[in-house]
């Protein structure tokens, strides 16, 4: 299991767990929830913010909040 | 009298959802504010049949009933409120069908207040191309409503939405979603103490960070013998809803919808790895920008002379046409330059409304967000700065109302501060006659000076946000989320509709106060106090009663407004603002420009009695001003010091006025308002001090 941010380019993985408490509910609403499905899209340039497909939706989030979010690697 | 209904309009952003108002209610729009706060109100009439007339409020969009903004909170607020009287009799949810599962998430709350609702899924028409399936008689059951397929870009779906509406009685408007069991204690508690009150909205209320303007939160939180949860249990607890909705929205659709992996496109993939290459992503957003700057002058100065000639035709008619006396002359001198001054620059507003619709309808504004967020965050701003910052290009209001999407309150709060330093439209026709009179037609020193012009105020801008980054102490931690919408063909009519709205905003607005104080000018510059100014004609008449040569006619008038009311206040600051190069006149068109800036050029042309506001005619009396020993007054160095002074002051009511409404505070404007302006004085005053 690793922290969301460290997912290099185009690598998929489910989400696993976060830290509930660090992490804005809007991000939830969007579909970032344990169990689903996420990839990392592509960064941008000094590799902050990512973009990411999670779900259906597609979004942004700094690194910082990324941290927060841990995922499992699909083998 | 055909009957009324109330419908409402919800739905999260990038769904289409103005584009299916824009369908609905054509051009009966109207939009106006909520009382009290400058959230957007849009409402329209869409004539259903004979007998039934809907009236329909579009409100904007967010992502779930749990507000995050002012915007959210004001939609939530009138759903709660049966009182309102926007409260709707009908909701129509509308849904992406490419993201069917996040708009159902709204839809399972919506329901959840027992509102009648309908589910509009938009954008039918990528269903074959995406290979997307809905069983549609299945998910009405499943959801307990009506569902409709629309497509706002084929116009198709919307017969089948309107025979929905009209049978909109049968509609059942019972929830789907337990809320009691996340946490059956909690809830069980709650329902004792408040039998007759429904739970979830109950539950809404306890948990809104935003502030509710009109229903009282007290109702709950007050009651001694219900025991509140912590802000953070709260927030475990919302985030639990969302979770339990989710399953169950996920196991509805996997009863209903299919769709085909293998035919997700890769257009939008290609296009997000050029536009957000590390290298040609800023290339290609700085190449748009010049794009905009560029049309802006080329397409506008065609329109922009018409309406110049059309205004000066239109004073002289009044005068030939109408009997002379005072009446007339504020007519023809006071109120249709006041007027055209304000028309003027309808076609360059029109124009950046038009490119900045264009930028956000196609998904393209997100990816400039997702590019400048890094950069822009050193300097205690955010990514979503961005759009503040180039909207302000046309006009600060709306630009400091844009900030409202950024979800912290210090990147806000810096975003809003530094705006105004962008340089707006309203700057342009002080930059246009000041280039023409001082900088040398040779080469291209006109469109650099103008472009060097941009710079400092976008460099200003930057600056001072990271100056207040330094000096802030307080929370720096940020959320951002920010969604990337698919890349769209923006739909020319709701661009448009944009344009319009966004320029007859402007007209009425800026009018109101340009056309206020062009008559005030106008009043202090044809009347004053004393004798010298009754007497002017005989004085002198009787002064160069001998000399021939002069125009006689000038000096009177010239005579005249000096000792006008106007002249002694000009006369009164002249001594404030002589370092910095300026005389009376220009004095008095830098005091009236604190009403707004567009109002400069208008006021020489009053002050100077040139009966157009073609520049040329202002041009050539303000090349002909002299300073008193002489000398012209407008030298390169008046001219830079004056522009510069105008780049730095904050010389906008309207401004200082939505910062005050949007920081809820006047310390905030107040401090802009006067740290921009000393800003603009110690720098004018240094750059006339050493070119003089």
């Amino acid at each position: 299991m690793i922290s969301l941010d460290l997912l290099k380019k185009k690598q998929s993985a489910v989400i696993d767990q976060f830290k509930i408490e660090k992490l804005p509910l809007k991000l939830i609403e969007m579909g970032c929830l344990p169990g689903n499905e996420i990839t990392l899209l592509q960064r941008a340039p000094f590799k902050d913010p990512i973009y990411l497909k999670v779900d259906q939706s597609y979004l942004a989030i700094r690194r910082e909040t990324a941290k927060n979010i841990f995922v499992r690697l699909k083998s | 009298m055909p009957q009324k209904i109330k419908v409402a309009l919800l739905g999260s952003p990038n769904t289409g959802k103005t584009s299916v108002f824009n369908i609905l209610t054509k051009l009966n729009q109207k939009v106006g504010n909520y009382p009290g706060i400058t959230v957007e109100k849009k409402e329209g009439t869409w004539i259903l049949n004979r007998q039934f007339k809907a009236k329909v409020f579009d409100f904007p969009g967010c992502y779930s009933l749990n507000a995050n903004s002012i915007d959210e909170s004001i939609v939530i607020e009138t759903l709660l409120n049966k009182n309102d009287p926007d409260h709707p009799d009908v909701a129509i949810v509308v849904a992406d069908v490419e993201n069917l599962k996040r708009s159902l998430l709204f839809f399972t709350q919506i329901k959840g207040l027992k509102i009648p609702a309908i589910l509009a899924i938009n954008m039918a028409d990528r269903m074959k191309k995406k290979g997307i399936e809905i069983d549609l008689d299945r998910l009405e059951k499943e959801l307990n409503t009506k569902v409709v397929l629309l497509s706002a870009r084929r116009n198709t779906g919307f017969d089948q939405l309107k025979q929905v509406l009209l049978n909109h009685q049968q509609i059942p408007n019972k929830e789907i979603f337990d809320i009691s069991k996340i946490d059956s204690n909690y809830f069980n508690n709650l329902k004792k103490l408040f039998p007759k009150e429904s739970i979830y909205r109950l539950w809404l209320l306890i948990t809104q960070e935003a502030n509710f303007t009109k229903l009282k939160r007290k109702r709950v939180t007050d009651t001694s013998d219900f025991q509140t949860l912590s802000t953070a249990s709260l927030k475990k607890l919302q985030q639990k809803e969302t979770i339990q909705r989710y399953v169950l929205i996920n196991q509805v659709l996997k009863k209903t919808f299919t769709v085909n992996p293998l035919k997700a496109s890769s257009f939008g993939a290609t296009l997000d790895r050029i536009l957000l290459h590390k290298v040609f992503g800023y290339i290609i957003f700085f190449g748009i920008l010049m794009l905009i700057f560029e049309s802006i002058y080329d397409f506008s100065s065609i329109p922009m002379d018409f309406i110049d000639e059309s205004f000066s035709q239109l004073s002289h008619w009044i005068y030939s046409h109408l009997p002379s006396g005072n009446l007339t002359n504020l007519v023809a001198e006071g109120l249709i330059p006041g007027i055209g001054g304000v028309v003027i620059f309808v076609p360059q507003i029109a124009i950046l409304y038009f490119f900045l619709a264009l930028l956000e309808e196609s998904g393209y504004m997100s990816r400039v967000i997702f590019l400048m967020d890094r950069g822009l965050r050193k300097f205690g701003l955010s990514g979503k700065s961005v759009i503040p910052l180039v909207s302000g290009t046309a006009c600060a209001i709306p630009a400091v109302m844009a900030t409202r999407n950024i979800e912290n309150w210090r990147e806000r709060l810096i975003t809003i501060l530094v705006t105004p330093f962008t340089t707006c439209a309203a700057r342009l026709p002080v930059y246009a006659i000041l280039i023409a009179l001082v900088i040398p037609d040779k080469g291209s020193y006109q469109s650099l000076t103008l472009m060097g012009l941009y710079l400092v105020g976008f460099g200003a801008a930057l600056f001072t946000a990271w100056v207040l980054h330094k000096s802030f102490v307080g929370d720096k931690k940020s959320f951002f989320v920010i969604e990337m919408p698919s890349y769209k063909m923006p739909l020319l009519k709701d661009v448009l509709y944009t344009v319009w709205e966004k320029t007859r905003t402007f007209i009425v607005e800026a009018g109101k106060i340009i056309l206020a104080i062009s008559i005030i000018l106008w009043v202090l510059a044809t009347n004053g106090p004393g004798q010298n100014f009754k007497l002017a004609e005989e004085m002198i008449t009787n002064q160069y009663s001998s000399d021939q040569t002069i125009d006689l006619e000038a000096h009177i008038q010239a005579y005249k407004l000096e000792n006008s009311y106007i002249g002694l206040i000009g006369r009164s600051i002249e001594p404030a603002i002589a370092p910095l190069g300026f005389d009376w006149k220009i004095g008095i068109a830098l005091l009236s420009s604190f009403a707004a800036r567009e109002v400069f050029v208008g006021t020489l042309a009053t002050i100077y009695s040139v009966d157009s506001e073609k520049q040329e005619t202002i041009k050539i009396k303000m090349t002909n001003e002299k300073r008193a020993d002489g000398t012209p007054l407008f030298t390169l160095a008046t001219g830079l010091s004056l522009m510069l002074f105008y780049a730095f002051a904050l010389q906008c009511m309207s401004t200082v006025a939505i910062v005050k409404k949007e920081t809820k505070t006047w310390k905030w404007p107040i401090i802009q308002l006067f740290s921009m302006t000393f800003l603009a004085y110690v720098i004018s005053l240094s750059v006339f001090q050493l070119m003089q």
